[in-house]
């Protein structure tokens, strides 16, 4: 009987998976000095971008795929892959430059371009495949000296930023993927709030994979100078397709003297379909450092997608009081696997840093949560509160929490906490006894779970996680 | 209102329902009483439609439809009610927002609008009143880390946001104490009109000092033996289950 309910699961279909009919320029496949020389040229880079890339393949050369992760990856073959794939038309000055295509792509992901729209007061930066396609309220945000524009654009107009901040959280050497990316990035969204600046809307990044055998390695870089205040928002969406599409990006966070930045994402990357086909890898360095004296950093994440996940929103307190946050859901279904997580890195003193990691598994989903809590030895009075649950949908999934503690100063107080819970078939009766259905039980119970991450979300974002909660696991009951 | 035809009903493969016929009209109260093991609770999950039974034979008509072909939320928008005998916790899940998900659901059933927020929260307070049902509970996840007494309490409150029209008391009244035994029995008499009807399964006569039935059924070896009004329930009493096993057991014997 139990069967049935979980043979009835997983009904729910991915809805982003279409595709845009546009004129794409993508690059031969493969990735060699030269590949990396022609995306820098195409991209009209200073020498020292050049340098940068070159250093960064070099060593990636050097290094082979990390396989400590609970994952099964099947091999990647980088050969494979076109590491560059633009829309043909470049640079829109204007909304009506935009191919229309790729507007009518936006508009059905629901994500305004047009200005009127937008007027809930949210700035969009719109990433299809390598390329920023269009950045709004621009100017506005100018007025205030806010830089918001695409990656490539503040390469050329701002150098001396991005030169002083690239690789400074997230060294070229750091990883596996993250050396790879920063050797191919193509764009991405690069933010700076200037001194005392609270910024007056959420700024919002949307990526989109559209062209196929492509990867995607975007970069963000966001900067907020002293006593400034931004809250940045990040969606991701691919078409359906059968062979499995690498995306491995990096975000850098810098948050100077009294700066508080929220960073929120609703990972959505096509997840496969129900027999594991297709979906996209997903590789992702993203780490923030909380550079001055009472800085703030919070990482929120609901991760509905991808059919791998490898992704560790990782803070560095580095400054004397300051503090971070990691709120996270991930959700695996059908045969997605996910390893996340966070490190925290205490290394100024009275810091504090909070977890909370709620996992959700269903159908032969594999779901690890993987943390580290690191107290140097000269962070006195360092806190941590972790708390890690996980709820299990069927019994063909699994949960799994690798919590590293490594605390070198006898003042600190860590503190770890774990649950793991199981949506019981007597809690769906019994819902459905008072006539709410199967996927309105589920749907409630999981919205429960994850209630506390859902609610450090901005507004417009915690409606959309959550209604995307429920279509991920539409018919998951166990 | 609802009539049950020689309903068979095994779980696990082992039968446990061994012809049960029943009918209750409109603006009855039935009482069904019986030892332990006797089936009462499985009758109440058929009526359900809990998929941990399977009914092998028989027919359930509840309101000219036939009950068997629902599914469980269809049941209980068509107005079946079950108090659980063991009420399910579910972390996580606000009582108000569960409630309003049941309430909204039900409306829908019937082309109705959902309720708007002012309006469904004067419900819950007026039937909070009804049930003494203490504030701090509603606020809280369903059930959880309720004692016994205020899950069924819940139950009963429940009941009244619901209006069912047949409402099913599996043992509401077992792990209460006297007061909270009055409480639940106030509720469901409260709550009793001319046009729906109660199934009280208990195996305390004490509860019918609360709650007067029309009729009281004898459950044994998953079938009802014997039917009377109210006072079959004091002779029983008196009397204890054994007795009614010797008159059922005595004649197949002969």
């Amino acid at each position: 009987m139990s069967e049935d309910i979980i043979n009835q699961v997983t009904q729910g279909e991915y809805k982003y998976g279409f595709t845009t009919n546009i004129d794409t320029e993508v690059i031969p496949m493969g990735l060699n000095e030269e590949i990396v020389r022609l995306i820098s040229a195409k991209k009209n880079e200073p020498e020292w971008l050049l340098d940068f890339r070159i250093k960064s393949y070099r060593h990636w050369l050097t290094m082979k795929m990390p396989t400590w992760a609970h994952l099964e990856i099947p091999p990647i073959d980088f050969q494979n892959i076109s590491y560059y794939a633009a829309p043909r038309k470049k640079s829109p000055k204007s909304l009506e430059e935009v191919d229309p295509e790729v507007l009518k792509t936006f508009d059905k992901l629901g994500i305004p371009l047009e200005e009127q729209k937008a007027l809930s007061g949210m700035a969009v930066d719109a990433v299809m495949d390598s390329i920023s396609v269009k950045t709004t309220f621009k100017e506005n945000l100018a007025e205030l000296g806010i830089i918001f524009c695409s990656f490539s654009e503040a390469v050329q107009h701002h150098p001396d930023l991005v030169q002083k901040y690239l690789g400074s959280v997230v060294p070229y050497t750091d990883n596996f993927f993250a050396t790879l990316n920063s050797a191919v990035f193509s764009d991405g969204s690069f933010v700076y709030i200037p001194k005392g600046v609270r910024c007056p809307m959420e700024l919002s990044t949307y990526f989109r994979i559209n062209a196929s055998n492509t990867g995607q390695f975007e970069r963000t870089l966001i900067v907020a100078d002293e006593d400034s205040y931004v809250s940045y928002l990040e969606g991701c969406t691919a078409p359906m397709r059968d062979e499995n599409q690498l995306h491995a990006a990096i975000v850098e966070i810098i948050a100077l003297k009294n700066a508080e930045v929220k960073y929120s994402t609703v990972q959505n990357w096509y997840p496969g379909d129900k027999e594991g086909k297709g979906g996209i890898y997903n590789f992702v360095t993203k780490r923030g450092i909380c550079k001055g004296e009472n800085s703030k950093i919070s990482w929120t994440q609901v991760e509905t997608g991808s059919a791998i996940t490898w992704k560790y929103p990782s803070c560095i307190l580095q400054g004397d009081n300051s503090s971070a946050e990691f709120y996270s859901v991930a959700v695996t279904n059908h045969f997605q696997q996910a390893d996340t997580g966070t490190k925290m890195i205490h290394l100024g003193k009275n810091t504090r840093s909070h977890i909370l990691s709620k996992g959700i598994s269903a159908g032969f989903g594999q779901n690890s949560y993987r943390g580290l809590v690191r107290v140097s030895k000269n962070a006195d009075n360092a806190r941590n509160f972790s708390q890690c649950d996980s709820l299990l949908l069927g019994d063909k999934c699994g949960a799994h929490t690798f919590p590293y503690m490594d605390v070198n100063n006898d003042t600190a107080i860590v503190e770890h906490e774990a649950t793991t819970s199981k949506i019981s078939e007597e809690q769906i009766f019994y819902c459905n006894q008072r006539g709410i259905s199967t996927e309105d039980a589920v749907g409630l119970i999981v919205n429960g779970y994850a209630r506390e991450v859902i609610n450090k979300l901005p507004m417009e974002f915690a409606v959309e996680a959550q209604k995307l909660l429920q279509i991920t696991l539409e018919g998951s009951v166990g | 209102m609802l009539e049950i035809k020689n309903l068979h009903a095994s779980i696990n493969g082992k039968e446990i329902l061994k012809g049960v016929n029943l009918t209750i009209q409109a603006g009855e109260i039935h009482a069904i009483m019986g030892p332990n093991g006797a089936g009462k609770s499985t009758l109440a999950w058929v009526l359900s439609g809990n998929p941990a039974v399977e009914v092998t034979h028989g027919e359930i008509n509840f309101n000219g439809k036939n009950l068997l072909e629902m599914s469980p939320e269809d049941r209980s928008r068509e107005g079946i009610f079950l108090s659980f005998q063991y009420p399910v916790e579910i972390p996580g899940v606000s009582m108000v927002n569960f409630m309003r998900t049941a309430v909204n659901e039900q409306r829908k059933y019937k082309n109705l609008e959902p309720l708007s927020a002012a309006d469904f929260l004067r419900l819950m307070r007026e039937k909070k009143e009804l049930v003494e049902m203490d504030n701090k509970l509603t606020s809280r996840s369903v059930n959880e880390g309720f004692s016994g007494g205020e899950k069924k309490r819940n139950e009963i409150f429940q009941m009244a946001m619901l209006e069912p029209k047949l409402a099913i008391l599996d043992e509401t009244d077992s792990g209460l104490d006297i007061d909270a035994l009055r409480i639940v029995a106030n509720g469901v008499n409260k709550l009793k009109r001319p046009d729906n009807a109660a199934l009280v399964i208990t195996h305390y006569q004490r509860l019918l000092d609360y709650i007067i039935p029309d009729f009281v059924h004898v459950f044994y070896d998953g079938r009802i033996v014997k039917t009377g009004d109210k006072n079959l329930a004091l002779e029983l009493e008196e009397k204890g289950y054994d007795w009614i096993k010797k008159e059922v057991e005595t004649p197949i014997e002969q």
